[in-house]
């Protein structure tokens, strides 16, 4: 698979790897070199295979997400958007968002709360992965709604500053290779009153708890992923990446590094993950 | 737990199991999921493997075999060459069965879930040279054909999913073609595989120029003229 087939990488070796080491979080070695899972590899090379991860998942990533989470993640999104409480006058620019779950559930959202749309819902969807946002656009045209799809690096994102009153990302920061980066640019790009809402997956802090979480998530989820998906080494990423992501208060740190005010996070299933927020005052 | 070769991914003993349930599940509702059956067979492999290797370790081409690791792929067999052989020679029946079927050499998958990399090569070049074995037998790629196969495979390396296929492919022939395999092909097939030299002590990419009939006649494969 593409994560052994890449010769230029370093490799950590995974044997040193113990159930303990579960929580570091993430070190980087030194400015060229970051994580990606538990390897380390250089840091251009990270949006790459991070690219490669989505490319083979796309097709059967809905199912894989359901299987998983039984059925959790929808709940999950739901209270997102619902937290958000956006109306029709909202922008959205939804980052990572390829197959459109956070979009769509935007627009119904305001339907349902607001009147509908003057014009056609103003929401952008954004991605790194063009497969993913090949399904996204079929699956919009199926439902109907007409949105705008662009393929991009949330790291530096081509849109003018305050261009949204919304910014959501739900399952796509801790891909980044620089978190921070994607903060900045969801700072620049959100109006003065604008929403930055970030769906994540976090720790589960009760410990009998997480040792189940973390037994389910190494030793089923790869054999879900190898199963379902013929693809075990994407779902191995998935599951270390998980570890590698900062712990909730350190996250609602670095968002309010950038600028963000009243920032805050509610966490989901016992830690599982954690929606957090912040606001642009200015 | 460390991969010792490419493609190789550690497992533990809990993950094994639950990825041989869940192959197998996966590889009976959809047969056309390769990737599962060759998943299955790696989950199950490991005594038959080691009964293979040291059948190997006893036959001096065996042993040359284990030694150099070689592996079948468009780029280590010239197909090119093979289209000039004599018609009944290994090579170019090898071609034109390619051909025919419209399948190439490339298309084994590499093997992952066996620990022992000398086992898991053993495996790998199981399905590397499982065509070779077709035309040894003269066996087409329909069902009919792959079950005869596997029949042979399976009473010669007694891998488990071998043993599966033999038996689940016979199950899911219709009446008439079961029948027509019971009561020709498998009874020369089965009486060859039990006496004829194991065919994984063969190093093909040798003997691509070499006549089948010689090449059948050194195992002690017969097969019978009369057929239909």
């Amino acid at each position: 698979m593409f994560l052994l087939n890449r010769g230029k990488a370093i490799v950590l070796s995974c044997a040193s790897i113990s159930q303990a080491s579960y929580y570091t979080t993430a070190k980087r070695l030194d400015e060229n070199y970051t994580h990606f899972g538990y390897k380390t590899v250089k840091t251009e090379e990270k949006a790459g295979r991070v690219l490669d991860v989505f490319s083979s998942v796309a097709s059967k990533y809905d199912m894989m997400n359901d299987v998983m989470s039984g059925g959790l993640h929808r709940l999950w999104k739901d209270r997102m958007i619902q937290k958000l409480n956006p109306d029709n006058k909202a922008v959205l620019l939804d980052c990572a968002g390829g197959t459109g779950d956070i979009a769509f559930r935007f627009v119904n959202y305001v339907e349902r709360q607001h009147s509908q749309f003057t014009d056609h819902p103003n929401v952008t969807v954004c991605d790194i992965n063009n497969d993913i946002l090949e399904v996204g656009k079929s699956r919009a045209l199926e439902r109907g709604v007409s949105l705008n799809w662009v393929c991009s690096n949330a790291e530096e994102l081509p849109f003018p500053d305050q261009s949204f009153t919304c910014y959501t990302i739900a399952f796509g920061i801790r891909n980044c290779t620089n978190i921070s980066k994607v903060l900045q640019e969801a700072y620049r790009v959100l109006r003065p009153g604008g929403r930055f809402v970030c769906l994540e997956f976090s720790h589960v802090s009760n410990p009998i708890l997480s040792k189940i979480y973390d037994t389910y998530s190494f030793q089923v989820i790869p054999v879900m992923g190898e199963v379902i998906a013929g693809d075990w080494n994407s779902y191995q990423y998935l599951v270390e990446s998980i570890r590698k992501f900062p712990a909730a208060d350190e996250f609602k740190q670095m968002i309010s590094n950038v600028g963000f005010k009243v920032v805050a996070y509610e966490p989901l299933t016992f830690g599982t993950c954690a929606i957090h927020s912040g606001f642009r005052l200015k | 737990m460390v991969s010792l070769y490419p493609h190789h991914i550690p497992v533990t003993t809990f993950q094994r199991v639950l990825l041989g349930i869940g192959s197998s599940v996966a590889a009976l509702q959809d047969p056309y999921r390769h990737d599962m059956v060759a998943v299955c067979g790696e989950t199950t492999a490991s005594s038959a493997l080691e009964h293979m290797k040291k059948k190997m370790e006893n036959n001096a081409t065996g042993t040359r075999i284990l030694k150099e690791k070689p592996r079948i792929s468009s780029s280590s067999v010239d197909l090119k060459v093979l289209r000039g052989l004599p018609p009944n020679t290994l090579g170019r029946q090898y071609v034109d069965m390619l051909n025919k079927y419209q399948i190439t050499p490339d298309s084994r998958l590499p093997v992952k879930f066996v620990d022992d990399p000398e086992h898991a090569y053993v495996l790998q070049r199981y399905r590397e040279i499982h065509d070779f074995n077709h035309l040894l037998l003269e066996q087409p790629t329909n069902l009919r054909g792959e079950v005869a196969v596997k029949w042979f495979e399976a009473i010669q390396t007694t891998l488990p999913m071998c043993w599966l296929a033999a038996i689940g492919g016979l199950a899911r022939l219709s009446k008439k073609r079961r029948k027509l395999i019971l009561q020709r092909d498998l009874l020369w097939v089965i009486p060859a595989a039990k006496e004829a030299k194991f065919f994984m002590n063969i190093y093909f990419e040798e003997r691509l120029q070499d006549d089948l009939d010689d090449i059948r006649e050194e195992l002690g494969i017969q097969i019978p003229k009369s057929r239909n």
